[in-house]
């Protein structure tokens, strides 16, 4: 891979791995017995591996400008295998900290594997390892394709996927170590949150310049959604952690915002990343891959654009419904609660747009699994955006509010719609990648599907049932007016749906590494680079396509 | 609306300013005002700040992860009121940064649980939980006892505070590991200083039991024992709001 790079963009890199490897010094220097000085050391023993490989391929012989007739995949293939690796990762510690639950001494007796440590290793593993780099390779992946124009450089793709894998270790060997600024869903400290920041503005110049030299007059609707995951993600990220770190050695800060407004912009950000990070994207996703699996064009045009903006408008105002009942002021919780019922009307034009393009295409869905995949992810995006809005009302959020209802929901999207449209869109992505007639097995695809169906609706029952039990529970009062049940009694009646519960992450997990296992006998089969569609290049010969002013 | 749309669609620049125009509004409507509308957060004058040990207590609560299963937010319900304690008002998370309202109840609220066991029991149930309650699910966090506390530092993060808006005086920073010190050890040289600079109501003792070396434990335990503490203005008397009584 390293033969692509010319040998400018060699050197950059390996300027850019020594000003890396030394920030990474400086951290571990001013970070001596503090968790930042571990990071620090981290840093620079990855960018030295780094210049290491770099070197040895430095005098390699110049690509040829062949090249240029080609998209550029190299960091697709890298990106597809991370996602599979941080998939088995995520869903790993999701499995370990499910069991605990239900078994709380199934761990060492040690400060890194005790419950509140191991969760956000889970909830950043799927969400940003898992989540993350399937966003990554399947985006440049699709802007390419949409644009008919490969990626400006050779040099910033692999920068952001590689870059945004460091920000990823960065965060769960921190909270092994106990480094969380608590912020759900935004644990990562301060010096982790700024290199973020320069990943993914390297992230939006890609997006920008390969648009810039796209071939096609249009922007694709995929592109929308891609680029609205990458800026609101971006304003989303700075805002909520703005902080003041203790000192530069060490990696404690402290939340710029306190109290009632910390709350605010933390749900505001934390709804939002589900928005624009696990929904925006992953549409992205959606409407690139099904109607090519499919080979059906989408349905329509106008509620594309319909779900776009509302989605885009509209999810902003939706943070407050994580806040009805609290010290946040009521006309907050009431803006929250109305737009997360409108919200119901994009979501829908989404997912009713997704399955209208499958019309005249239903038999490829009974024999195709990984269409399937597609088709289910849609389905389960409308249920889930429904069970949403549903518990956003305010009395229906008294009960489900602070109970597993919340964490079933929560897993109705993220297994159902975010996982299960990334497997339908990595099944087509590998071929294609590594020019392969097909995967390797149909029949393992069916497997992990239905592992990966059975496990989500076997999850997503038993947080329906122990959520609205505990609920109602707590809120159960006896003939005398006082409440009948000790907290600790609801606790107790939770333990038959942990178990049920650890047993869906577990067939979930066994579905992906199902799929891990098919797509490394996919990598190692044989290619057949003659199968490679003649119209899968970029049109760089040809006369740009005359374009408004912009 | 296709029409218009098909043009803006073919600008890249123009889609991603729309974008962020749009996305934005939201958050400047509901963020912004809460800033400046006055009544969001109550008056409290007898509000105080966290001591250098119970802030350090809070980063323990933080770096355990403990927000991930209980919650600091009583919420305005007749069942949570009863169980809890009274609502929380905004006022009293004034110092929290960041606020740690949590989401999910795995076990129950703690906003106000300072003062309704005893340090033992903290301890021994921190320990071993199951050694307390027989059915609880919680870690064990034994090696707190064993961890002792760092102190030197503990004016750095003070000012680091005070930087987002925490009022801590000079007085309070120069002091802050002597205060540590002082606050577990009624004995001690430090101990006056601890009332003087955050009020006679301060909790001074050996949380842990162990009043020669300030452990972990003793931060932690001391952070739990004042919440719901710092102010007495949930506990003033406001009744229960009537759309909760349903």
């Amino acid at each position: 891979m390293l033969a692509q790079l010319t040998s400018g963009e060699r050197q950059l890199s390996i300027v850019v791995l020594i000003l890396m490897a030394m920030v990474g010094l400086a951290m571990a220097a001013a970070g001596r017995g503090d968790p930042i000085g571990v990071h620090g050391f981290i840093v620079v023993v990855a960018s030295v591996a780094m210049i290491f490989v770099m070197l040895s391929g430095l005098y390699a012989p110049e690509p040829s400008a062949e090249r240029l007739d080609h998209y550029y995949d190299d960091p697709s293939k890298v990106g597809v295998i991370l996602t599979m690796i941080w998939a088995m990762v995520g869903m790993f510690f999701g499995v370990w900290v499910a069991s605990l639950l239900a078994w709380p001494d199934l761990t060492f007796d040690a400060a890194w594997a005790s419950f509140g440590r191991l969760r956000p290793v889970h909830t950043s593993g799927v969400i940003f390892g898992f989540g993350g780099n399937a966003l990554i390779a399947t985006s440049f992946h699709v802007l390419q394709r949409t644009s008919r124009a490969r990626l400006p450089d050779q040099f910033s793709p692999w920068f952001v996927l590689l870059g945004y894998n460091l920000f990823c270790v960065l965060a769960a060997t921190g909270y092994f170590m106990g480094v969380t600024q608590s912020k759900e869903y935004a644990e990562p400290e301060w010096y982790a949150d700024i290199w973020l920041v320069i990943v993914w503005v390297v992230y939006f110049a890609i997006y920008i310049r390969t648009l810039a030299r796209r071939k096609e007059p249009h922007i694709y609707v995929a592109n929308w959604y891609y680029m609205a995951f990458i800026l609101v993600v971006a304003i989303l990220h700075i805002v909520n952690n703005l902080a003041v770190p203790v000192s530069f050695g060490h990696a404690k800060s402290y939340s710029a915002f306190s109290g009632v407004q910390d709350a605010m912009t933390q749900w505001w950000y934390g709804h939002n990343a589900v928005a624009f990070f696990l929904t925006s994207g992953f549409l992205g996703m959606m409407y690139y891959y099904l109607p090519k699996r499919a080979g059906r064009p989408i349905y329509s045009y106008r509620l594309s654009i319909i779900s776009f903006w509302g989605i885009t408008f509209m999810y902003m105002w939706a943070g407050s419904h994580h806040l009805h009942y609290t010290a946040l002021p009521e006309w907050v919780q009431t803006l929250g609660m109305t737009f997360s019922l409108v919200l119901l009307v994009p979501s829908w034009a989404s997912a009713g747009n997704a399955l209208a393009t499958l019309n005249g295409a239903w038999h490829k869905v009974r024999d195709d699994a990984t269409l399937r995949f597609m088709m289910a992810a849609a389905v389960f995006y409308g249920l889930t955006t429904f069970e949403g809005s549903f518990m956003a009302i305010r009395p229906v959020n008294a009960l489900s509010h602070y109970t597993d209802w919340t964490v079933g929901h929560v897993h109705a999207g993220a297994l159902g719609w975010v996982a299960l449209i990334t497997f339908g869109s990595i099944y087509c992505l590998v071929p294609a990648l590594w020019k392969r007639e097909r995967m390797y097995s149909a029949k393992l695809i069916e497997v992990h599907f239905w592992l990966a169906i059975s496990g989500t609706v076997i999850y997503v029952f038993a947080m329906w049932n122990s959520g609205i039990l505990q609920g109602l529970m707590w809120r159960t009062y006896n003939e005398n007016g006082t409440l009948t049940y000790s907290f600790i009694e609801s606790m107790v009646a939770m333990h038959p749906y942990y178990i049920a519960r650890a047993f869906g992450g577990l067939l979930f997990l066994l579905g992906a590494i199902t799929g891990s296992y098919n797509i490394l006998m996919t990598i190692r089969g044989h290619s057949q680079a003659a199968l490679q569609p003649s119209d899968d290049a970029p049109q760089r010969n040809l006369a740009p396509v005359a374009q408004p002013a912009e | 609306m296709p029409e218009f749309h098909r043009k803006i669609e073919r600008s890249a620049i123009g889609f991603v300013l729309a974008i962020v125009v749009v996305a934005s509004i939201g958050g400047f409507v509901e963020i912004a005002p809460l800033f400046t509308i006055d009544d969001t957060v109550e008056n409290a004058p007898d509000m105080r700040v966290y001591t250098p040990l119970e802030q350090a207590g809070r980063d323990i609560y933080m770096r355990e992860g403990c927000y991930a299963c209980h919650s600091q937010m009583i919420r305005t319900l007749r069942d949570e009121v009863e169980r809890y304690g009274p609502y929380s008002l905004a006022v009293e998370s004034k110092y929290d940064h960041p606020m740690l309202w949590g989401s999910k109840r795995t076990g129950p609220d703690l906003a106000r649980i300072g003062g309704k066991y005893s340090d033992a029991w903290q301890v021994a149930h921190l320990i071993n939980p199951r050694a307390v309650v027989p059915e609880s699910i919680m870690p064990k966090f034994g090696w707190l006892r064993d961890n002792p506390l760092r102190i030197d530092d503990l004016g750095e993060h003070l000012t680091a505070l005070r930087d987002v808006g925490v009022p801590y005086t000079d007085d309070m920073i120069a002091n802050a590991t002597q205060d540590a010190l002082g606050q577990t050890a009624p004995d001690g040289d430090f101990a006056a200083g601890v009332t003087k600079r955050y009020g006679e109501a301060t909790q001074v003792r050996a949380f842990d039991g162990n009043p020669a070396t300030v452990t972990e434990m003793d931060a932690l335990v001391a952070y739990l024992q004042i919440l719901g503490h710092l102010t007495g203005a949930a506990q003033a008397g406001v009744a229960v709001q009537p759309e909760a009584a349903q």
